[in-house]
């Protein structure tokens, strides 16, 4: 369980648009061991869905850049690989479920063939055998067999996150990267959803990643949490640890006042202000403008990331180490 | 699919219809006598005039309307005023020079517009695509009549290779066919290259590039059969502005079509070769523009279905669950 599936180190992400570059994700830091989950939360515009897509390197181009930085995936650094090679891990090793799932699937093209066209290419079967595994992919989240040759335009919301779940699990990937996979669902199939991922994560063992607003989600689901803020992680440790002790100024807003795991609050509290514009970062601290505790130190110098208990890191220069 | 067509087609008779009396009208206001110019200016006022009488151009509008269409009904297109043969024997005799052009150049510039566009989307904002978006500009904004006469002049004048005039032969078409080609080609590239562009960003291009698909089967699979769409609807909407195109280019080039048969006609002002020639050219136009919308449907599930009847998804329904319980047994 301790064994290290996924690291990133020091990746920086920019993306090159006509007016400005934009730092949308700097010197971030994560690990992922095997067969945990992990959620990602933030304010939308944060860089969550930028780094889920680094790991993939299905960045939009031409605008986006990894500036620097490593991932490393069972050792090996993906940025370090072929476009060639790097389409072997892309739906085979790892697959990600995108946000919206309402043009997440090509619209002149059967479900069934998208998914049955992942397993084909990542596996060496038959055409025919392709078909037969979408099938099963099919029923597995829900959905009758009968339906493989039918258009996603035929396709509720729900149902389309469900084929777009199926395509990503079709090859039993070991990292599984979720961009709020039931943000576009109403409640009762968010929880469906949910649960369907949970069951397959128990039976294929795959490391998720799971971005979301949703913190009921995050108790819910995951092992550890990391907290996004402007590009950078201000704070990660176990999901325990987090709600319990939470020590990062923005964390504790985000959780409200007395974040705990059984509360009733599920949302991200909305905090007062605005994430600075990410084309035109401060020079200390991140958070300075909107922290209630800033002090004069804190808009001066980058904050470093300080460790207040065994895989718990704040990013906050008024916290201190384990002696605290 | 079928209803549709049959449908489409019989809304074609109000539009043809209400373009030739449109045409009706446009010959009555232009100035200008075909008696006149039948028989010549040494003729006496009363000799045009008892000539008007008798092809029964003194007839009010709505009474020549009538007569048009009723001849029509019979599958009679009309005679030419100047040669005194039934308009749609001559249009029979030229038609399949002008389809040869427009479908030369039609073709012409889909199979350099299309791969011209793909590419300068592919590699967008590097100078390949600065190169194809400055040569298509020049190229859309460069008049045909005048590039028709730059080729003349340097392939057929300055380094004889080509006929200057004439298809008796097929180097003869390819001056023709390439003026016509030159401006569409860029129209249609541009089309293609914003297409693909806008497909390119599409959400379901990331998920088909995050199954590790190869970026050759996302440009040419998911992403070209999507932006073709609207270039279809460009294409079918180019054979028609060929059509109109190739009166130009027939004259020029002297090419036997129907082009060149309108124009003098239109010279002449002889009222059936107008008439009926312009009518056939709009119900050419009118056909093809179907033809696109079913090429549509074809490619686009969301349109098809419009068409299938919900009879016939449900009998799909039954097949699939039958193929089915027998795969299960
Ligand atoms: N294609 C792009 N071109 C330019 N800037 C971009 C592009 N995509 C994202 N950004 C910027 O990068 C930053 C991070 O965006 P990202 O989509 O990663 O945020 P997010 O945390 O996923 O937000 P959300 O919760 O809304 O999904 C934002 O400031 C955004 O404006
Ligand atoms: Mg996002």
């Amino acid at each position: 369980m301790d064994e290290k599936l996924l690291e990133i180190r020091n990746l920086a992400v920019e993306y090159h648009t006509d007016e400005a570059v934009v730092y949308a994700v700097n010197n971030v830091n994560l690990t992922v061991k095997k067969g945990e989950t992990i959620g990602l939360v933030g304010e939308t515009g944060a860089g969550k869905t930028t780094i889920a897509r680094s790991i993939l390197r299905i960045l939009p181009p031409p605008t986006a850049r990894i500036v620097s930085g490593e991932i490393l995936f069972n050792s090996t650094d993906l940025l370090k690989l072929s476009e060639k090679e790097m389409q072997k891990v892309r739906g085979n090793k790892i697959a990600m479920i995108f946000q919206d799932p309402m043009t997440a699937l090509n619209p002149i093209e059967t479900v069934g063939f998208q998914i049955a066209e992942a397993i084909q290419r990542h596996n060496k079967i038959t055409h025919f055998e392709a078909e037969k595994r979408a099938c099963d992919m099919l029923e597995m989240v829900g959905i009758p067999m009968e339906r493989y040759s039918e258009y996603p335009h035929q396709f509720s919301g729900g149902m389309k996150q469900r084929v777009v779940i199926a395509m990503a699990l079709s090859c039993n990937p070991e990292l599984l990267l979720a961009d709020e996979p039931t943000t576009a669902l109403d409640v009762t199939i968010q929880a469906q959803v949910l649960d369907m991922m949970e069951s397959l994560k128990k039976r294929l063992g795959t490391s998720v990643v799971l971005i979301t607003h949703d913190l009921g989600v995050v108790a819910d689901t995951c092992d550890s949490v990391a907290v996004v803020y402007a590009g950078e992680i201000v704070e990660r440790g176990t999901v325990e640890h987090i709600f319990d002790f939470a020590a990062h100024p923005y964390t504790l807003g985000l959780f409200g006042s007395l974040p705990q795991l059984d509360s009733k609050e599920r949302r991200l509290k909305p905090i007062k202000g605005m994430m600075p514009d990410p084309t035109n970062l401060p020079p200390g601290c991140r958070f300075y403008e909107r922290c209630p505790e800033a002090i004069k130190e804190c808009a001066e110098a980058p904050p470093p990331d300080v460790e207040v208990a065994p895989g718990h890191t704040v990013k906050c220069i008024r916290v201190k180490g384990d002696a605290a | 699919m079928v209803r549709f067509i049959i449908k489409r087609l019989l809304m074609l008779i109000p539009v043809m219809l209400g373009i030739s009396l449109v045409v009706l009208i446009l010959i009555d206001v232009t100035p200008g006598d075909p008696a006149r110019m039948m028989i010549g200016a040494q003729a006496t006022q009363e000799q045009v005039e008892a000539l008007r009488e008798e092809l029964g151009l003194n007839d009010p509008l709505p009474i020549r309307y009538g007569r048009f269409i009723w001849q029509l009904l019979h599958g009679d297109l009309g005679t030419s005023l100047m040669t005194k043969r039934p308009v749609a024997t001559e249009m029979w005799e030229r038609f399949p020079y002008t389809l040869t052009l427009v479908v030369l150049g039609t073709t012409l510039s889909v199979i350099l517009g299309i791969p011209i566009g793909i590419y300068a989307a592919v590699h967008q904002r590097t100078w390949k695509d600065n190169t194809a978006i400055f040569l298509s500009l020049i190229s859309v904004s460069m008049p045909s009549f005048w590039f028709a006469l730059l080729l003349i002049r340097f392939f057929g004048v300055y380094l004889g290779w080509l006929p200057i005039s004439g298809v008796d032969d097929w180097k003869g078409w390819v001056l023709p066919s390439g003026a016509m080609a030159l401006g569409l080609t860029a129209l249609i590239a541009r089309q293609m290259r914003s297409d693909m562009l806008e497909v390119l960003r599409q959400d379901y291009i990331t998920t088909a590039r995050a199954k590790g698909l190869t970026e050759g089967r996302v440009v040419y699979r998911h992403a070209l059969k999507n932006a073709m769409i609207p270039v279809i609807m460009v294409i079918g909407g180019i054979f028609g502005v060929m059509l109109g195109g190739s009166l130009i280019t027939e004259v020029i080039y002297s090419i036997p079509g129907l082009g060149q048969y309108i124009m003098t006609g239109l010279y002449n002002r002889d009222y059936p070769v107008i008439q009926s020639g312009v009518l056939i050219v709009s119900a050419l136009f009118a056909v093809i523009i179907l033809i696109v919308d079913v090429i549509f449907a074809l490619v686009d599930p969301r349109i098809r279905s419009q068409y299938t009847r919900k009879e016939k998804r449900k009998a799909g329904r039954q097949l699939a669950k039958e193929t089915k319980t027998v795969e299960t047994s």
